[in-house]
């Protein structure tokens, strides 16, 4: 029950899977970081339209299971409408994964960051404003470097689900961890190698996620404001 | 403080678009009228301030001193009259309200020194970013002015770790080095503690000697006497009354007025 043979004669392909996994959580993360900085500063804009669409977005997105996005991305827009980013397929699936899972850790980065302007006292934007810097300035130089800091433990909480969220895109054709380990599971000759592999995948996600959490939680301590 | 040879220039305003630099009063207030939902908080406000006067405005709480006071930078919208400074309107929005704001200091009773920049940074942050001078010439004058305020020595600090009266100077400082027209202090010392309310009202009279035009909300009447040449007292969103201070604390023209100081001198 507990033969891990299976698992070490599958290494070098399980270690892949990670290694997809890491690519599409880190490319993942970056843009989501962004994505996420703009949509809450639509969210806190003086324009109307700017604010209903981060709303709008938001509340799409948050509210939508993922793995329907990605089915959405992977088999709607590049299946069906054809929009593809590369003629290679894994090329192209692979940057649907990391678009639909950007799209959707958006929607929670930009929650998170909005609950840390809140946290950011009226009196700094006056102030701001008093200088002569324009919103958008007051934004960059102000609001947002000190909402990032109150908010950099509850991101790493983001991030750690939207790393977990990555074996989702397996539903969306993109060969990550999940996939992989689908893939030897339906193997007749695997079952007795069920239980290690899972162990095995768990240990994997580990490796990935706690050093994650341990590092916002430090920067955090970091970076913290005191006021 | 007295002696401003070889300190930083404070009094320069004139930017290249104005229309005529240097005449008529520096700030005119006509006719402002401003509601906060049901309550008529400013009434058909008029208010002259000529150039280098230093203006104290008095009055119970509630009363519309600061909502006056901030509505001069446009912190708060006013719902109706017109407000001039240095013979130009007010903008309503945009980077012409934020060039305007730049040439009207403000100085508030929380302080708002931008948490997570040094006490420089503060100082330089305008200077750099929305006058576009230079880091180097930025920060030679911020220190002059931090110097001037007392704690040059602070310089590379957080705000956090300055007393609120070492704060407050470096929010002075901060409004300095954009060169204000105008400065407006929305009651500066009332968050300090006692011993530190001098320090700061030291600095504000120093600038009122070299000529600040300035707008003062504040209680501190020992500060309206010495350094002021106007008092304003303001009551239910109106001004009561306007008089010299000598005059004023002495010898109030209004019976509202009268009851105030009673109440006030009293202790």
């Amino acid at each position: 029950m507990f033969d891990f043979g299976p698992f070490f004669d599958n290494f070098d392909q399980i270690l892949e899977g990670f290694w997809a996994t890491v690519r599409l959580a880190a490319a993942a993360a970056v843009l989501s970081l962004i994505l996420g900085t703009v949509l809450a500063s639509f969210r806190v804009a003086p324009i109307r339209v700017l604010r209903t669409f981060g709303t709008v977005y938001v509340n799409i997105l948050r509210n939508t299971p993922l793995t329907l996005v990605l089915l959405m991305c992977s088999l709607g827009l590049n299946d069906v409408l054809a929009l593809k980013f590369s003629d290679t397929s894994s090329v192209t699936y692979y940057w649907w994964a990391v678009l639909g899972l950007s799209g959707y850790t958006a929607a929670f980065v930009c929650e998170s960051l909005r609950a840390g302007i809140n946290t950011v006292p009226l009196g700094q934007a006056e102030a701001a404003r008093s200088i002569g810097l324009t919103f958008t300035q007051s934004l960059r130089m102000i609001i947002l470097p000190q909402a990032f800091r109150a908010v950099v433990a509850p991101l790493g909480s983001v991030y750690i689900a939207m790393i977990k969220n990555t074996t989702v895109a397996a539903a969306a054709s993109y060969a990550e961890t999940a996939l992989v380990m689908k893939t030897l599971l339906d193997q007749p000759s695997f079952t007795s190698g069920a239980l290690p592999l899972f162990i095995g995948v768990a240990v994997g996600f580990m490796i990935l996620t706690l050093p994650t959490g341990f590092f916002f939680g430090w920067l955090h301590k970091r970076m913290a404001v005191a006021r | 403080m007295t002696d401003s040879e070889g300190g930083p220039e404070l009094t320069k305003g004139d930017g290249p678009d104005d229309a005529i630099p240097g005449a008529g009063p520096l700030v005119v207030v006509e006719h402002v009228d401003k509601h906060f939902g049901e309550l008529h908080v400013l009434k058909d406000i008029n208010l002259t301030v000529n150039r280098g006067e230093v203006v104290v405005v008095i009055g119970p709480s509630g009363g519309g001193k600061s909502t006056l006071c901030r509505s001069i930078n446009r912190l708060e919208p006013i719902d109706g009259g017109t407000i001039l400074v240095d013979g130009k309107e007010l903008p309503k929005e945009g980077k012409d309200l934020a060039r305007l704001r730049a040439d009207v200091g403000m100085v508030f009773q929380s302080f708002n020194l931008f948490a997570h920049k040094t006490i420089l940074e503060n100082v330089t942050l305008g200077p750099i970013k929305v006058r576009k001078q230079g880091r180097q010439e930025s920060e030679k004058h911020a220190m002059e002015l931090l110097d001037r305020v007392g704690i040059a020595n602070q310089a590379q600090k957080y705000p956090a770790q300055l007393s609120g009266g070492q704060q407050q100077r470096a929010a002075i400082a901060r409004s300095l080095a954009m060169k204000p027209k105008v400065m407006l202090f929305d009651e500066p010392t009332s968050a300090l503690d006692p011993e530190m309310v001098n320090e700061v009202l030291d600095v504000m009279t120093g600038l009122a000697r070299d000529g600040m035009t300035m707008i003062v909300v504040t209680h501190e009447m020992g500060f309206a006497r010495r350094a002021a040449q106007k008092v304003v007292f303001m009551a239910d969103g109106q001004i009561v009354e306007e008089n010299t201070p000598d005059e004023f604390f002495t010898n109030a023209r209004t019976d509202r007025a009268k009851d105030f100081l009673s109440k006030i001198l009293t202790h």
